[in-house]
């Protein structure tokens, strides 16, 4: 019956792009529940605009979604894209680039008319469809708004409705040309729309299926592919976002120190989902507080800290400049506080949906006066819920603030993850000081300190040791406001001293891939773990002696980052900013460690990452 | 089984036995540190009758949290013997919330002042108003930035010359009351360091309402702004110029109880009591009444009527409303989500979709 080939491929990136109104998040979001749960290994880019409904049908108006499935370790949502679904004009002037040469468009011709052309700039009387500019790619027309229309010919659903569904006709589409079963979607859209709209959730299935059997019917696809399911770890998993996971964490970790969770937030992109996703989680001892701004935001948490709770805070690079004398006060008082930076590129309100890792120094050294705290950066978005639950403890353990530097890539990004048992997670242990009901003991001492330099927590409603804290200057052990010069001298390095004894309660770096010592180390942080470790892995295929280790704890570094770095001749340090980490490395370690920078609002591609490295390992062989 | 945390553990195992709280005075509320204020500041009278009203709060010293922001007021904590922070500027409000919220066991003060509050912290401070947290607001109210050594501030009236204000200035002043009240405050009230008999009553006063207690406090600043409130203060103009509110009592002032205010319509005026208006004709106030409030808040603002007579300041409770409190509803939230399902992490980390890989 039919000519089309089946073909089997180890890794496939497709690429939804559509007007914002058109649904090409969910689009993306449902193919990967749907890839993940078939068994793929995944990683998600979802790409969208600052502007909620930009004017439709202009570039600035587009949102992608793009994901890389394969059926062996994926760690990127691929540089290029095999597949691009274009649903308008506008969607594929902006992401045609992104397309690999003999890729193929799925173009929706109803997004192509006189209107749409001119609404994505094209010249009079120019069309891409038409005109033989994209013959070096197969191109699939089909007019999706026409086809929903007749598949949905009996549907009482209104015109908006219908049109509204046209993203399911694509995904069914897609479905068939991969393979994939429609039942995670089917099943989606039955409990999402089942029980207050079922006509909705009719009409979407409908349109589905019928998008699903065209690609059957019509022969418009050269080949039908095939990616196996990958060989992941035995176990159990689940697909999961970089926020999702975090949220995930810092509500374990609330409930391993069995402690409650006060998380104020002023909403901010993309910090956000993690605001939505507490306010969730009440039931485990959460409550979120959307404060009217970030100043109270960090301040209303620094509060509940001071009362016993985990106090978190969460923003973006221009909340967290808000935030800045209040996590100093936090230093200050020494109380548990854990800042979550969901990085975005900057400076001042910069690209609020686009990526970037410039918020390192600002988290190191962004606070007035000799102000030091932890820093811990997710590698991946399921390494933001370890992480999440590291930051909670170490800012319990210690009582320090923590800051967790994630970033938009990873926050969205979404891949598989092997949850762990709550059985398997540790106690976080902390201990409020006792009352002193006799009066007779010694007199409490607030800033008294264990051998850590770590002090009590001492909270109200405790008989006894009644005090005050503030974020003048304490004297040593009692706590009283001093401005005596060696007193201060003293406490600055208790603080500074305090923060780097927490090297001792962190592990160790390990070399993520490679030798141990040898030529090149690439040392990275938070997310551009994925493109470094495919493209180490690339370089070592090609004979190249080079080895990689991904930090996730930034300040202070693991005890024994010194002694690998001697242990290379040359350490590069790819970065999403322009040479953060890289000059950290530097003065601390006095090592002439060389940077590889890119500031784009996305993340490093595979191939460019890799041709950068190259020249920076090649300089020095020339140099 | 819903979850209890060592929070919900403590503040069990540690409840207060109210019925058998020490003998306490006002003594036992004061630290061992030094006060450093100015001599002959407003802020002593404060301190003294704050401590003062401890003991009648009928709590355990431990369960009381004083929290300030920056400024010559906010030093207050240091001077209390109870559980306290001296936080930053303008932020007290915020920081409370987040206590009060987490820990609504704790009777929780802010200490502030009209730089503190009206400037650099209005905002927070008229959100805690208008979500209604059960903390207790004190304002102290000294028309100048003090501790920065004498600049105009949100309070002093136009005109002020001050060291950042050689020409007069030019701002317009908030009227503190007028904004709590726009704010949607639940209680709002005056009184003034050199009344501590009254000040006290107002105290305990707004440690009783459950919402957000707005006392401003009219203090004297005795090196940049001596005699700001004299008119209210000195015992010549005192009578004619300040009207003690009391709940269903008639507005009457002067130093014979000789005037009084009239309500004409929606227009209050100031009159002569005599054989023609006798108390039943005057205003007789109603705390609950907020568009009289309004007006109360407003008298200094239009300081003449008809017959030239000045309108008085009203000190006491202006208005006392009952509204649910921000941090009641917020836990009734978290309690009725915590008894209403199960909180199984592991179910959590599960999530809806999961596949296996063997």
């Amino acid at each position: 019956m039919s000519s089309t080939k089946d073909q089997i491929r180890e890794e496939v990136t497709i690429r939804f792009a559509g007007d914002s109104g058109d649904g090409m998040q969910l689009t993306g979001s449902l193919f990967t529940n749907t890839t993940a749960l078939f068994g793929n290994d995944l990683r998600t880019l979802p790409d969208f605009p600052a502007e909620i409904r930009a004017p439709q049908g202009t570039v600035p108006g587009v949102s992608a979604f793009q994901l890389q499935f394969g059926s062996h370790e994926i760690l990127t949502p691929g540089d290029e894209c095999d597949v691009l679904v274009a649903m308008n004009s506008a969607a594929l002037k902006a992401n045609l680039s992104l397309l690999k040469k003999g890729g193929t468009v799925i173009a929706n011709t109803a997004g192509f008319d006189k209107k749409n052309l001119s609404l994505a700039k094209y010249l009079d009387g120019e069309n891409p469809l038409e005109d033989g500019s994209l013959d070096d790619y197969e191109l699939i027309k089909l007019d999706v708004n026409k086809l929903v229309k007749e598949a949905l010919a009996d549907s009482e659903l209104g015109f908006k409705d219908k049109e509204r569904s046209k993203n399911m006709f694509v995904l069914g589409l897609l479905y068939w040309m991969y393979n994939r079963p429609m039942d995670p979607t089917i099943n989606f859209l039955n409990a999402k729309f089942g029980k207050k709209n079922p006509q909705i959730a009719d009409g979407n299935i409908k349109v589905l299926k019928a998008g699903y059997f065209y690609g059957e019917t019509v022969e418009i696809f050269s080949s039908r592919i095939t990616v196996k399911q990958a060989e992941l770890p035995p176990g159990t998993y689940r697909n999961i976002t970089g926020n999702e996971a975090l949220v995930l964490g810092l509500v374990a970790a609330a409930r391993k120190s069995n402690l409650p969770l006060f998380f104020g937030s002023y909403p901010i992109t993309p910090a956000s989902d993690v605001l939505h996703g507490l306010a969730q989680h009440k039931k485990f001892g959460v409550t979120t507080f959307q404060a009217e701004d970030e100043i109270a935001a960090v301040t209303s948490a620094i509060g509940a800290s001071f009362g016993g709770s985990i106090g978190v805070t969460s923003s973006s690079g221009p909340g967290i400049a808000l935030k800045g004398e209040a996590i100093g006060l936090a230093v200050m008082l020494e109380l548990p506080l854990v800042v979550l930076n969901i990085q975005r590129a900057g400076p001042s309100t910069g690209m609020p949906t686009k990526t970037e890792q410039a918020d390192l120094m600002q988290a190191v050294y962004g606070r007035n006066g000799e102000s030091p705290l932890v820093v811990l950066a997710p590698k991946s978005p399921a390494d933001c819920f370890e992480m999440a639950f590291e930051a909670v403890r170490l800012s319990l353990e210690h009582m320090i603030p923590v800051m967790f530097l994630s970033d938009g890539y990873i926050a969205n990004g979404s891949e598989p993850w092997k949850f762990p048992l709550s059985g398997d997670l540790a106690d976080i242990k902390v201990n409020f000081e006792k009352p002193r009901l006799n009066g007779d003991e010694n007199p409490f001492l607030p800033y008294d300190r264990d051998k850590r330099l770590v002090r009590k927590w001492a909270i109200p409603g405790t008989q006894g040791i009644e005090h005050r804290v503030g974020g003048l200057e304490k004297e040593d052990k009692t706590g009283n406001v001093s401005y005596d010069p060696d007193n201060h001298q003293l406490m600055t390095n208790i603080r500074r001293d305090k923060r780097d004894n927490i090297a001792d309660n962190i592990p160790e770096q390990p070399i993520n891939q490679g030798n141990e010592r040898g030529e090149v180390l690439v040392v990275g942080w938070g997310g551009t773990f994925g493109s470094i470790r495919t493209v180490v892995h690339q370089l070592r295929l090609e004979g190249i002696d080079v080895s990689h280790a991904h930090l996730r704890y930034i300040n202070p570094f693991p005890k024994n980052f010194g002694e690998i770095l001697k242990n290379f001749d040359q350490v590069i340090v790819p970065e999403i900013n322009d040479g953060q980490l890289v000059r950290l490395i530097r003065s601390e370690f006095m090592i002439p460690a060389k940077p590889v920078n890119k500031v784009k609002g996305r993340p490093f591609g595979v191939s460019e990452l890799k041709e950068a490295i190259l020249e920076t390992i090649n300089e020095k062989i020339t140099s | 089984m819903a979850v209890e945390t060592l929070i919900d553990e403590f503040v069990k195992e540690y409840e207060a036995d109210l019925d058998n709280l020490p003998d306490y005075s006002g003594k036992d509320f004061a630290s061992d540190q030094d006060v450093r204020w100015c001599p002959g500041c407003g802020d002593y009278t404060i301190l003294k009758q704050v401590q003062n009203a401890m003991p009648e709060l009928g709590l355990a010293k431990k369960d009381i949290v004083f929290i300030s922001g920056i400024g010559c007021s906010s030093r207050f904590p240091y001077y209390m013997d109870t559980f306290g922070m001296h936080s930053i500027h303008g932020r007290a409000p915020a920081i409370a919330t987040g206590l009060k919220v987490a820990r609504p066991d704790l009777s929780v003060w802010i200490i502030t002042g009209d730089g503190d509050s009206l400037s650099i912290g209005a905002n927070h401070f008229t959100q805690l108003l208008r979500r209604n947290v059960n903390v207790n607001l004190l304002l102290f109210n000294n028309q100048i930035y003090g501790l920065t050594k004498g600049q105009y501030s949100p309070a002093s009236p136009s005109g002020s010359v001050t060291k950042s204000s050689p020409f007069g200035s030019v701002d317009h002043p908030f009227n503190p009351l007028a904004l709590s009240l726009g704010a949607d405050g639940t209680f709002v009230a005056r009184a003034m360091d050199r009344d501590p008999k009254h000040l006290k009553e107002m105290i305990l006063r707004s440690h009783k309402h459950n919402g957000a207690s707005m006392l401003e406090i009219y203090q004297n600043c005795i090196v940049f702004n001596d005699g700001a409130f004299g008119l209210f203060t000195d015992k010549k103009t005192r009578p004619q110029e300040s009207i003690y509110l009391e709940q269903g009592q008639p507005l009457v002032f002067g130093a014979n109880q000789d005037k009084g205010v009239r309500l004409n319509g929606l227009m209050p005026e100031v009159v002569e009591l005599g054989d023609s208006i006798t108390k039943d004709d005057l205003w007789i106030h109603d705390e609950k009444d907020s568009t009289k409030a309004h007006l109360l808040s407003r008298f200094f603002e239009h300081p003449e009527n008809g017959e030239g007579l000045q309108f008085p300041r009203p000190f006491g409770v202006l208005f006392a409303s009952d509204r649910p409190s921000y941090d009641d509803m917020a836990i009734a939230q978290v309690e009725h989500a915590k008894h209403s399902g199960e909180a199984n992490l592991d179910t959590l980390l599960q999530g809806k979709d999961t596949w296996v890989v063997k």
